[in-house]
């Protein structure tokens, strides 16, 4: 049976690769045991799953990372200053995963409010990687990427605003897609930095992973930023084959520090993608290393003033206190310390005064990181790049270390700058941790780095 | 040198960036949602029918429209704004460089206008619902508002109070704001500096913010500008500061002052793509635009030779000039159809509280019953009865006039027995007219309707007492 017939019905989806399903009972037994991930922040009840439409996703489990609006269950973003809230309405996602009759597993954990790099951030407790327990998952989407790497559930919803779907994607051996900047409704999506957030997929297979993606995508009225495109079969898209493809290698994310297993990792993965029929070449785009410090001036800007909201008058926690400015002090003490580092960050680039030093400065950063990839795209039809520079790291080993942890995403930044899609795909392990390949498509390219994706799962999966 | 901001709540049906509608008084917090109330996750959506209205309103005062125009965020914390921000437009705002031109205190006067741009209201706390606390109603809250801001080219209060009428007049006649003074439609903020005058300098200056009546700017304005030249006088410097009016005490309290002004952080609005307005949009709107109430003052004056101040209280209001036109407009002479518009018609409004659109009494009624008046059958002050009458029950002139008995008295027998009644009463006045005192001639017509009970046609009781004045 060719892969092509096995996408006919959403049940041989779910049976591909042998992989079984697992009960809500199931995944509340697992998390609550000893060897629990705290991936879930938390799991439906069987009353929860509420009656759902005829589609792709009939009878699916998906698991949503906890920043996702849903009615049923608590919205927390991993943070105390919405612990236990509860979103009288519903991200525009989950009404198209019901529609196409998805079930709501649960929620999934993340480093508070999205921001972080391994989940470690979460004011509910970090996540544990499946695959090692000592590591951290990746973040921010830890939680999904864990639920997915363990078997919980065979999709989860995460959101990428510097590589927070790919990154934990790639630590936990998963398949992780960033569309393109518009693709997704984020009506819904607690906004971390609005103009880089983007709703991503997790999946077990490439194939999962671009179901879920063609399922979700699309124009929503109420979210001005999602684009009129129509919606192509992505899942197609995922055994359609690379023949001829030319694929791009930007010198840039291949530094020297780049450890020689690692390196050596992605150039096999190159020549599978040359065995599949692909050609590979060179390409640069040289202003890579202004991606990082143009990224955390963007995103801390936008997000402190997304997060000016959670003032304890209309809804979450409040601390009481005497006077206005007193309440808000407490009540706003309720974010962990990396939230109120990039809030205080994010004051101070768009302080008059400093805006156009900072603000300004990385606005046209960005313009010139987006205009290397419109160049490059002009040559090549994807490029490949490593996720991460490392396989998942040892829990606690970064968190004194904010620095060290902005640069795992050193790779996955430039995509959310530029707009255009990204995709974690693994591509073996080093010292038995998996590493990620990132797929960077130009704007709309996703059905690009699915195929290449697709190509490259298929290469491994003819070793065993 | 004075220079004001003045926020204008828009017609729109919705409100800015969501589809709750945008409607003053109602229950609080009764006309909300996700979006305007900035719950985790919610998004603005551009309501285009405001966008209309901010063209009508910058297009009105000659703006020069921008093709492009940008949403920012302003951020501050306060109960009443929700997301902690206000979605406004900063550096790219919706139109620029216009003016307006007004009856100033010294003639005609003309103002600078800065920039028209769009934004949203914040909703409002309540301090009066809870015992020791603030409420917030947040009704008001994403409804949309333009902001008008003038160069500093104003210069006394009541110049500012003037301009602000012109302003409004507009406002009204492009139908862009209800510009209800009551519903807090039209706030205004002023700016206000001392120069010494040779000098070159000016002073720092003072921002008064919170009045919501045109009297109150007046007043604020003039209590700063003494206090202002007072402290110069008293060779101190004035401090660089935020000032609320306070209507009740009639005082300005300071709000803060320069050390403790806020830093608003703006920078783009990454959920909202720019507004982009096309040059068809622009010339459709132009097209719509009714004639201003400037031009069209003169024109009343040119076209139907009314007098000044006629002219100007018939303008004052679309409504009232239309009413106006359509009388003319079915053969009431313009004189005519302008004493009645502004004398009985305004009075009845007035007591009914409407206006020339609501008031049930339609310019064609009022014109037959003015053609009643010229053919002797109706006398005005009967008219004005039957205009009361009117309005309360409808139906036609002649029928009410015929009903209750109202058609004036032109039978000879009768007019000359209250005459001979009227003259045997008032022999020292006969006297006097005898004498050459003619003028008293009016007095003793006046008698004579009395004795009518308003009923007599004048003029021709007018003939008939001469006659027999002259006779004896």
């Amino acid at each position: 049976m060719s892969l092509q017939d096995k996408v006919l019905s959403s049940s041989e989806v779910l049976n591909f690769r042998g992989s079984g399903f697992r009960s809500l009972d199931d995944i509340k037994e697992l998390e609550g045991g000893r060897e629990g991930l705290n991936a879930f922040l938390a799991v439906a009840e069987p009353e929860d799953l509420e009656p759902c439409g005829q589609g792709p996703l009939e009878g699916v489990m998906v698991a949503l990372k906890d920043n996702i609006c849903t009615k049923r269950l608590p919205t927390t973003c991993g943070s105390r200053i919405l612990e236990g809230y509860r979103s009288p309405y519903e991200a525009t996602v989950v009404q198209r995963l019901r529609q196409a009759g998805a079930l709501i597993a649960g929620k999934t954990n993340l480093d508070e409010f999205g921001m972080g790099s391994s989940t470690e951030n979460s004011a509910f407790g970090p996540t544990l990687n499946p695959v090692d327990r000592s590591l951290v998952p990746g973040g921010s989407s830890g939680g999904s990427a864990a639920a997915v790497a363990a078997g919980y559930v065979r999709m989860a919803l995460g959101s990428d605003t510097g590589g927070s779907v790919r990154q934990p994607a790639a630590f936990c051996g998963v398949v992780g897609i960033k569309p393109t900047y518009g693709r997704i409704s984020r009506y819904g999506l607690i906004a971390f930095a609005s103009s880089l957030d983007q709703i991503g997929t997790i999946g077990a297979t490439v194939l999962e992973a671009s179901l879920l993606l063609e399922v979700v995508s699309g124009h929503d009225t109420r979210d001005s930023t999602s684009a009129e495109k129509p919606v192509p079969r992505y899942r197609d898209a995922a055994v359609q084959g690379i023949e001829g493809m030319v694929v791009g290698i930007p010198t840039e994310y291949f530094p020297e520090q780049l450890d020689p297993p690692v390196r050596a990792l992605l150039d096999e993965a190159c020549e599978r993608l040359v065995a599949a029929g692909a050609e590979v070449r060179p390409v640069s785009l040289p202003h890579t290393e202004f991606a990082i410090p143009c990224y955390y001036v963007l995103a801390t800007a936008e997000a402190s003033s997304n997060l000016a909201r959670y003032d304890g008058v209309r809804f979450g926690a409040r601390l009481p206190a005497e006077g206005l400015d007193r309440m808000y002090e407490l009540t706003r003490g309720n974010f962990g310390a990396e939230v109120k580092r990039r809030i205080m960050l994010g004051t101070y680039v768009l302080s008059s005064g400093y805006y156009d030093a900072y603000y300004g400065t990385a606005q046209r950063t960005r313009a010139s990181i987006a205009h290397d990839f419109t160049t490059a795209f002009n040559e090549v039809d994807v490029l490949f790049t490593p996720t991460s520079p490392t396989p998942a790291f040892p829990l606690g080993e970064r968190v004194l270390d904010p620095v060290a942890m902005y640069l795992s995403d050193v790779f996955t930044v430039t995509a959310n700058l530029a707009g255009i899609p990204g995709l974690s795909v693994p591509i073996g392990t080093v010292g038995g941790l998996p590493l990620g390949g990132q797929l960077l498509g130009p704007w709309w390219g996703e059905s690009h780095i699915i195929a290449a994706a697709g190509a490259l799962e298929a290469s491994y999966g003819e070793d065993t | 040198m004075i220079g004001v901001e003045i926020h204008v709540r828009l017609k729109s049906e919705y409100k800015l960036f969501c589809s709750d509608r945008a409607v003053f008084g109602g229950e609080p917090n009764t006309h909300i949602c996700p979006v305007c109330i900035g719950l985790p996750g919610a998004l603005p959506v551009l309501n285009p029918e405001v966008v209309d209205l901010a063209l009508r309103t910058a297009l009105a005062f000659g703006c020069t429209i921008h093709f492009e125009s940008v949403w920012a965020r302003k951020s501050y914390f306060y109960p009443d704004l929700p997301k902690g921000y206000q979605i406004t437009q900063f550096e790219h705002p919706l139109a620029t460089k216009g003016s307006v031109t007004f009856s100033g205190s010294e003639g005609d006067t003309s103002v600078k206008i800065r920039r028209v741009h769009i934004e949203e209201d914040a909703g409002k706390l309540l301090h009066d619902r809870v015992p020791r606390a603030s409420a917030i109603d947040l009704n008001r809250a994403g409804t949309a508002l333009v902001e008008i801001v003038t160069e500093p080219d104003l210069r006394t209060a009541a110049d500012v109070r003037l301009f602000l009428g012109e302003l409004k007049q507009t406002l009204e006649y492009v139908g862009a704001s209800n510009c209800n003074m009551e519903e807090g439609d039209l706030r205004v903020d002023a700016n206000v500096s001392v120069r010494r005058s040779g000098s070159p300098r000016l002073g720092n200056k003072t921002e008064i913010k919170n009045v919501n009546s045109f009297s109150g700017v007046e007043r604020a304005l003039s209590l700063e500008i003494a206090r202002q030249i007072a402290t110069l006088d008293a060779g101190s410097a004035v401090g660089q500061q935020t000032l609320l009016w306070d209507d009740h005490r009639e005082e300005l309290r300071k709000m803060r002052s320069k050390e403790e002004s806020h830093d608003y952080r703006y920078f783009p609005e990454p959920d909202l793509s720019p507004v982009r307005v096309t040059q068809e949009q622009v010339t459709t709107v132009l097209e719509s635009l009714p004639e201003l109430p400037r031009d069209r003052c003169s024109r009343f004056k040119e076209v139907y030779e009314l007098k000044d101040y006629d002219a100007e209280v018939l303008t004052q209001s679309a409504a009232n000039a239309d009413y106006f036109e359509e009388l003319v407009g079915i053969h009431i002479d313009p004189q005519v159809a302008a004493k009645w518009v502004t004398g009985p018609l305004q009075a009845l409004m007035n007591q009914r509280r409407e206006n020339a659109q609501t008031v049930p009494v339609r310019p064609a009624k009022i014109a037959a019953l003015i053609g009643l008046i010229e053919r002797g059958i109706v006398s005005e002050s009967a008219a004005k009865s039957v205009l009361v009458i009117l309005a309360q029950e409808g139906g036609s002139p002649s029928d009410i006039i015929e009903a209750r008995g109202l058609m004036q008295e032109r039978d000879i027998g009768q007019l000359t027995s209250w005459i001979t009644e009227v003259l045997a009463k008032h022999s020292e006045e006969v006297a006097r007219y005898r004498g050459g005192e003619s003028k008293i001639l009016g007095y003793l017509v006046g008698q004579v309707m009395q004795s009518s009970g308003g009923t007599a046609d004048p003029r021709l009781a007018r003939d008939l007492l001469i006659e027999q004045l002259s006779n004896e």
